[in-house]
């Protein structure tokens, strides 16, 4: 298994996100939040339902628009469109699977590629010497990513036919595909067995190990704790709490945000 | 309600089934060779006559063979068989009705008929009441080369015989017979594996695939003794089907409805109309055609472009409206500029193409068959539909083909992988409308006239059923659906007046049965038809779940 650092390296920062905030309508859904993740760094964000941590995702990966703040990724400032945030080097998964069904797990981690080749119409057309290298080495890319998660030999299943947890592999190994350096994993053991989370988990480190920085959303506190190296809280749009799994866990507002504040006698 | 009795006359006919079979089998081979017909009114095949199996009473015969299936009940192909038996009650049953009415009431059918009804009954009865299909693995043993070819060229020759004895028939009720017969006995074979091992052993030999059917293709006017009313209609269905094609990268592919699809069509054709001299006798030249065709395609594409730049942020519905609209735009503005497109008068007299000494509008010896105008165009047609076949599997089969897919399967998945989802999408636009205008250019002489009334809302839904009945996203689909879109309504001339009755209830039928349309891409067929196949691709990759989570 490939080299894992201890914890991150902060002092260039892959991703800085700044003072985003998102309103819907009458309701703040994200407000003022900061976060910054370093190279190979694993950063988990925990808070209640309905706290804005997908939302959040959301404007990191463009899909939203932020009402306000910056995304800054490795120095550059990104526009909120989806695809140019891919092609910058952020890359997310989705709480709710969106695997595109029809198409078989190779072809899956095939389209994950689309923005790291280049070949057009014409290449496409003509069939040149160029075009059929990029294919092949697509080709040979993805299934690297395949075997990386476990699922090279179901490469010709269709997606949708996958079970549940080989589902949630397949999503991740397409994510890698467009080259990342961080990738955004929203919910990656949510309705995982036992074993499977701790193979999710290992998955996750060994993403590290390639090197990437990788932002987490889980309620698995067992996944949190064994896996992040930094846990930001978020509550009601707004981050309460950032530190180490332990500094967070002992913390009384991160209790009081889950549990409710305790009842005052008298 | 239905299943239950189904189920119920299932469990009461098992054990009588052999016998019922064979009986039914007999039947039907004595029913083919006695009379159908009490007299004689001129029904089609000699019908009065016994002794040989003439006109229809051909098809059931060829189908009977089917009963051997209730004996040995080869590995479940329930199904298959009982396609075969209820292929030979349609066929049958179709004949009894039409002589009854052409005879003037059921008196006019005679016992013959009747016979090979009660058979086919019998038999669709018996192979009903085998136990249902088991799954099949999907593996073929290979044949030795030579025997894999010789069953591809079978095949393809087959295909010619079909097509070219099926236009020789005159008669519209018989025509009915035997596209029955077709369509039953290719279903039950599809049914039997035949046509999955036939697709298997085309992969396998890609290449000479395309050769002998673009060989067969080339055959077809040669068949014809120098008549044109075939190739006219031929050439018509190439351009429908190149222009098909086109649309089948935009809804196949990328799944973007487009309902004002022919505009760009039409596009095409005043380009190619207005640059091929017309109005003048001859063929000017001043501009090489193929020149013609490109600049013709390349100003459809311009109007994709312009047309799909505002109109693809929308998704579903709403761009189907939108598109339903230009479509209608189009049509209304060709009906009033009459500087450039004269109006509702249209423009007529496109003379024939003549490439140097060689005149698309003259008959032509070649090798002793005499090849008529319209040959010329349709292998001029043939080859802009090779360019449109060629540029459909090509793009499918690259990262811009798979990010159609993805856009289709899930926009929002696709933008989050890195897809540009509105330049693929104006992209699909663009060549769809690509291939329609270089089809509309080539119509310009096949019709040798253009009206603003040829690209009507009509058109536009025609050209997509023939892309859904065919199948969407297949090259093979957008063929048959636009062959059967003009052969039908030609060969069905005696009904006429419920033409779009009977178009509406294919339809609905094959909405119904077949949603994958006739030849379905894989992918399709995999994701209509999960419920029967499903278990076969759950099934393939064995245990690898668990392996693949201890390796990680």
């Amino acid at each position: 298994m490939s080299p894992e650092p201890a914890s991150g390296d902060r002092s260039a920062p892959v991703l800085e996100a700044r003072r985003v905030t998102k309103v819907f309508g009458g309701l703040t859904a994200v407000k003022d939040v900061d976060l910054e993740v370093g190279e190979g760094e694993i950063v988990g964000l925990i808070g209640p339902n309905g706290a804005g941590k997908t939302t959040f995702f959301n404007c990191l990966t463009g899909m939203e628009v932020p009402s306000a703040g910056d995304i800054v990724y490795r120095g550059r400032k990104l526009s909120p469109r989806a695809h140019e945030v891919t092609a910058a080097g952020i890359a997310r998964t989705f709480q709710n699977i969106r695997l595109f069904p029809n198409m078989t797990a190779l072809e899956n981690v095939l389209v994950g590629r689309h923005c790291r080749t280049r070949e057009g119409v014409f290449a496409a057309i003509g069939r040149g010497p160029t075009f059929r290298r990029e294919e092949r080495e697509s080709a040979e890319r993805a299934r690297e990513l395949l075997e990386f998660v476990g699922l090279r030999r179901l490469e010709n299943a269709l997606a949708r036919n996958l079970p549940y947890g080989d589902q949630r592999r397949l999503e991740i190994a397409r994510a890698l595909a467009t080259d990342p350096g961080l990738v955004l994993l929203d919910e990656p053991t949510a309705g995982m067995n036992p074993q499977e989370t701790v193979a999710a988990m290992q998955l996750v480190r060994r993403i590290r190990g390639q090197g990437l920085a990788v932002v987490v959303i889980e309620h698995d506190m067992k996944f949190i704790f064994n896996v992040c190296d930094r846990v930001a809280v978020l509550v009601q749009g707004q981050k309460l709490v950032e530190g180490t799994p332990s500094e967070v866990q002992r913390d009384p507002r991160v209790v009081e945000a889950y549990l409710g504040a305790p009842v005052e006698a008298g | 309600m239905i299943s239950i009795v189904a189920q119920q006359v299932r469990r009461r006919v098992a054990p009588v089934r052999v016998p019922l079979g064979a009986a039914g089998a007999l039947l039907i081979v004595v029913g083919s060779l006695t009379p159908w017909a009490t007299f004689f009114f001129g029904y089609p095949g000699k019908v009065t006559l016994a002794g040989f199996p003439g006109g229809a009473r051909l098809y059931p015969l060829l189908l009977a063979p089917a009963a051997v299936l209730v004996v040995v009940d080869l590995a479940g192909r329930r199904r298959g068989g009982l396609t075969a038996a209820l292929g030979a009650v349609a066929v049958v049953g179709w004949n009894v009705l039409a002589i009854a009415k052409d005879g003037g009431g059921f008196g006019a059918v005679a016992y013959g008929g009747w016979l090979a009804l009660a058979g086919a009954g019998a038999l669709a009865l018996a192979l009903h009441s085998l136990p249902a299909d088991r799954p099949v693995a999907e593996s073929f043993g290979r044949l030795p080369a030579p025997v894999e070819l010789l069953a591809l060229a079978g095949s393809l020759g087959l295909l010619l015989v079909v097509v070219v004895v099926g236009l020789d028939i005159e008669e519209s009720s018989r025509f009915v017979s035997f596209a029955a017969f077709v369509g039953f006995a290719s279903a039950a074979l599809q049914r039997l594996g035949g046509f999955a091992w036939l697709q298997s052993v085309m992969e396998r030999h890609h290449r000479v695939t395309i050769a002998a059917a673009a060989l067969t293709a080339l055959a077809f006017p040669f068949t014809q003794q120098g008549s044109s009313y075939w190739l006219r209609v031929f050439a018509s269905i190439g351009v429908f089907a190149a222009a098909a094609i086109g649309l089948n990268v935009v809804v196949g592919l990328a799944g973007l409805l487009d309902l004002g699809y022919v505009a760009f069509f039409g596009v095409g054709v005043y380009v190619g109309a207005l640059m091929g001299s017309a109005g003048r006798t001859t063929y000017q030249g001043e501009w090489p055609f193929i020149l013609v065709i490109i600049i013709g395609a390349a100003v459809a594409a311009v109007f994709g472009v312009v047309i799909g730049a505002p109109t693809l942020r929308l998704r579903g519905d709403y761009l189907a409206i939108v598109t339903l609209g230009f479509g209608e735009i189009f049509r209304i503005a060709a009906n009033n500029l009459d500087w450039l497109t004269r109006g509702p008068n249209g423009i007529a007299g496109v003379p024939d193409l003549a490439l140097g000494n060689f005149s698309f509008g003259d008959t032509h010896e070649v090798l002793g068959f005499s090849l008529p105008a319209f040959a010329n165009y349709y292998f001029l047609e043939l080859l802009v539909l090779a360019g449109a076949i060629v540029v459909f599997t090509r793009l499918n089969d690259s990262r811009i083909g798979r990010a159609w897919v993805a856009i289709r399967e899930d926009e929002t998945a696709a933008a989050a992988m890195g897809i540009n989802t509105w330049r693929m999408k104006l992209l699909a636009f663009a060549i769809g409308a690509f291939l329609a205008g270089a089809a509309g250019t080539v119509n310009a002489h096949v019709a040798a006239s253009v009206s603003p009334d040829s690209f009507t809302f009509l058109e536009s839904i025609l050209l997509l059923a023939a892309v859904v009945l065919g199948g969407m996203g297949t090259v093979a689909g957008a063929l048959l659906g636009s062959a059967a879109l003009f052969i039908l309504p030609e060969k069905l001339r005696a009904f006429q007046d419920i033409r779009l009755l009977m178009f509406g209830l294919a339809l609905v039928l094959m909405m119904r049965f077949r949603p994958e349309g006739i030849v379905p891409s894989r992918r399709r067929q995999r994701e209509l038809h999960d419920e029967d196949g499903g278990a076969g691709a759950m099934s393939a990759p064995p245990a690898a779940p668990v392996a693949g989570r201890g390796a990680s």
